[in-house]
């Protein structure tokens, strides 16, 4: 293969959206376990939830603060490296980013200065509300972003300008609500909130295993568990809908997702194969016969690889595995979840056991799976950037591969610094076990004396409090 | 109702929005550079802290506006500036995390990077947004409907002398703004780098406009100069605008200089005002062209449908986005509390 400047943006493309991807599919979902963490403390009163909020809105500040860097560098990849798509799709998607920024990105960006800065300035419902509105924010974004992309997946409402090739509107509500718009954006949101689950589970679990157990430790490790008990099972359905449209109108990601080569009235679910995409067949195949009749509903035959031509075909190892991998990630969420709530049952989940050594390395696997679930639809959907109407090597920006080189290179390397960083100090804090102690008032007032622990106060910290120098 | 002229207001407003705002917080952060120590930095950033984030907003409002309402000139100009705006993306990511990451480093080494980042981000931020806006001043190599052009033909003495005026107007507002939000010696220290700047910042930018004026006979004609005389028709309407420019520069180097009872809001208005009159100078220059000097905006422009869907989202959203600012702004309104710096 020629390192020529398509492949290498295709490359770079990839290499800077999966980055930044994981960094919203957290936050998402952060968010709202945020907001409902403090309207939980404002309802109930109880201090766990102000604990639980005041954790984790840290996590919060990094993650989002990195979400937001590497976004930035999604909305100039459009023109930097893939001009001529657009050109062509700006009077259709355009519009959808535009509103994207106007309706959310400068929501979250405000409103998260009052939710990290503004205790002491203003009140807690203003507090909360400030909370919400980041969070509805990272809701909207994610509508106009999963709106865009669909479009193409499965373009519609619009027509070409037969003068100058370019697309352009004929319906916009078609085009926001194409096809795939619905089903996508539900998986997504899903997968967004699956993600931050497995991930306040992982934390949780850590410290219980670490014997750091306490209040807020225990809440946030049943809140998780529940969590992904009862999202897991509706994101399967979710999925499945998703498919059953990919179904309909991409029939040739489907057939790569399913490794079918031949078309045939009733398809086998293949467990495992080694896609040969030279041979047109699969090695070393495991499948279960004659399942297709219980997934999809379809009168057609279903179609497989061979019935397109070779040129109109995805790359079939890459989403035929992802979807596997993403599969099998989920499947292990369900198991963690409903593991997870039988024991918050049995009253043992706050005691270390084989189920939190599990869910450690477990706090990986939403991301696994959002990675790997966005491959099975952006290869899925090659060698179109619109489905069907614009192939990819047709978007392409006139820049030399020397330039392209560059700039993946030092997006390599500035993304490796930023995300060991990153991922090292979230790591840190959320590692960090919770105590039982009352909260101060948030910022950094000293907490009041003669309050039941002030006496076993953090000895690190009171020296320095009460005997600095410049006082 | 000419859309695409409006859209260009809008995009140039965005556009403006950002220099002023994101731009003050790239000044800070090349001022952090001569902080004298930690605190002194922590303060700086502290009167940031809770806003920057909105205020690079605008910037990819810019960027997805320019795509959305002008997909051609996106296309043309993303690929001509390659490396500059990569140059950029790259040190806003530095910036960007270096606000956060630099208060969880505990190492005095992982200190240093940080805050090496933040303020090498913010420099380098503000230096090739001084080349893109150089090479786009100059002009871009267009074909049909793509840049034709070389991936350094934006390298040139006159960018390179925009990317310096870009960098110290940037201090300048740092500085005004750091005169607002702090006191006593910050203050004063700022107030002494503010003047440096403004210094730098007339000599710049005369020497940017005069640059300009020669950059193209189209510029020089539209500014009624011409080899042989001056047309004061054509002037005397324009005048205004460099004038008002060089009358604010007096007015804030009086302000920093004697009046001892100017409000510390003053400095930073009219700082914002030379580089609105900078900025209304080079929009006259090149209006109506988006792509100087190939591509017109109405050339550029997406499509009516496409545009008045947006001016719907933009008349409703823009208004709300702007009272939402403003309050947010009035919120951390006051000099910065150094004990509610950060939220950790």
């Amino acid at each position: 293969m020629e390192l020529d400047a398509l492949i290498l943006s295709r490359i770079q493309f990839a290499f800077v959206i999966a980055f930044h991807i994981l960094f919203p599919a957290f936050t998402i979902g952060l968010a709202a376990f945020l907001a409902v963490c403090e309207g939980l403390w404002l309802w109930t009163k109880r201090d766990v939830f102000k604990r639980l909020y005041l954790h984790w809105v840290k996590i919060f500040a990094l993650a989002f603060a990195m979400g937001v860097v590497s976004g930035v560098v999604m909305s100039y990849q459009f023109g930097t490296n893939w001009s001529v798509f657009a050109d062509k799709t700006g009077s259709v998607i355009g519009p959808l980013l535009g509103y994207e920024v106007l309706t959310a990105f400068f929501l979250e960006a405000t409103f998260l200065g009052v939710m990290l800065f503004g205790w002491k300035r203003v009140g807690n419902r203003l507090h909360f509300i400030s909370t919400c509105a980041v969070a509805i924010g990272t809701t909207i974004s994610a509508f106009w972003i999963l709106s865009a992309n669909s479009w193409m997946q499965t373009p519609q409402g619009h027509a070409i300008d037969p003068e100058t090739g370019n697309f352009y509107a004929t319906n916009f509500w078609e085009v926001v609500f194409n096809p795939s718009f619905p089903s996508r954006y539900v998986h997504m949101m899903l997968a967004a909130f699956i993600t931050t689950a497995a991930v306040i589970l992982a934390a949780g679990a850590w410290q219980v295993s670490r014997g750091q157990s306490s209040q807020p430790t225990r809440w946030q490790i049943r809140m998780a568990s529940g969590t992904l008990a009862i999202l897991m099972p509706l994101q399967i359905w979710a999925g499945h809908w998703s498919g059953e449209v990919a179904h309909h109108y991409q029939p040739a990601k489907v057939a790569a997702i399913e490794g079918w080569w031949e078309t045939a009235d009733v398809q086998g679910t293949v467990l495992f194969a080694l896609p040969d995409e030279e041979n047109e067949r699969n090695i070393a195949e495991i499948t279960i016969p004659g399942t297709s009749p219980y997934l999809f509903t379809s009168d057609e035959p279903l179609q497989g690889l061979k019935a397109f031509p070779a040129s109109e075909r995805p790359p079939v190892w890459p989403v035929f595995w992802s979807f596997r991998v993403m599969v099998g990630a989920g499947l292990v969420m369900l198991v963690l979840g409903i593991w997870g709530c039988v024991l918050w049952w049995r009253d043992r989940i706050d005691r270390p056991g084989i189920f939190h050594w599990i869910a450690i390395p477990g706090g990986a696997l939403g991301f696994i799976a959002v990675i790997t679930g966005w491959i099975v639809a952006e290869v899925g959907r090659q060698p179109y950037t619109v489905y069907g109407e614009l192939r990819t090597e047709d978007s392409l920006a006139p820049v030399s591969a020397g330039q392209v080189a560059t700039s993946l290179l030092v997006f390599m390397v500035v993304y490796a610094i930023i995300f060991t960083a990153g991922a090292v100090y979230m790591a840190r804090i959320a590692t960090r076990g919770l105590d039982d102690e009352p909260t101060d008032p948030p910022g950094r007032e000293h907490r009041a004396p003669g309050t039941p622990l002030g006496s076993v106060d953090d000895p690190a910290e009171m020296p320095s409090r009460n005997t600095s120098p410049a006082e | 109702m000419d859309l695409p002229l409006i859209w260009s207001v809008l995009i140039a407003t965005a556009v403006m929005l950002y220099v002023l705002l994101d731009g003050m917080d790239l000044g800070i952060g090349m001022l952090t550079g001569l902080a004298k120590d930690d605190e002194e930095r922590n303060l700086m950033t502290a009167t940031i802290e809770p806003v920057w984030d909105g205020n690079e907003t605008w910037l990819i409002l810019g960027g997805g506006g320019l795509f959305a309402a002008f997909p051609l000139a996106y296309a043309i100009l993303m690929p001509a500036f390659y490396l500059p705006v990569l140059l950029m993306l790259a040190a806003l990511i530095f910036r960007g995390v270096a606000f956060e990451f630099r208060h969880k480093a505990v190492r005095k080494t992982t200190k240093l990077f940080w805050n090496g980042a933040f303020f090498g981000g913010s420099l380098t931020a503000a230096l090739s947004q001084g080349l893109i806006l150089g090479g786009f001043i100059q002009g871009v190599e267009v074909e049909g409907r793509s840049f034709a052009g070389g991936p350094f033909d934006w390298l040139s003495p006159f960018a390179l002398l925009v990317a310096v005026s870009v960098a110290i107007g940037y201090c300048l507002l740092g500085a005004c703004w750091l005169i607002l939000k702090t006191e006593g010696v910050v203050q004063a220290r700022a107030k002494k780098r503010a003047l440096l700047a403004l210094a730098g910042v007339s000599l710049c930018f005369a020497a940017v406009s005069l640059a300009t004026l020669s950059i193209d006979p189209r510029v020089t004609e539209r500014w009624g100069f011409s080899m042989a005389a001056i047309e004061p028709a054509k002037l005397l309407p324009l005048a205004p605008i460099p004038l008002t420019g060089i009358v604010l520069v007096i007015m804030t180097a009086r302000d920093l200089m004697m009046d001892v009872t100017a409000p510390d809001w003053r400095p930073y208005l009219f700082s914002a005002g030379i580089f609105l009159s900078g900025y209304l100078g080079l929009a006259v220059s090149l209006f109506p062209n988006i792509v100087p000097f190939d591509v017109d905006i109405w050339e550029a422009a997406a499509r009516d449908n496409a545009l008045m869907l947006m001016f719907v989202g933009a008349a409703i959203m823009l208004p709300v986005i702007l009272i939402y600012t403003g309050y947010v702004y009035s919120l951390f309104w006051g000099k910065v509390d150094p004990d509610e710096a950060y939220h950790d």
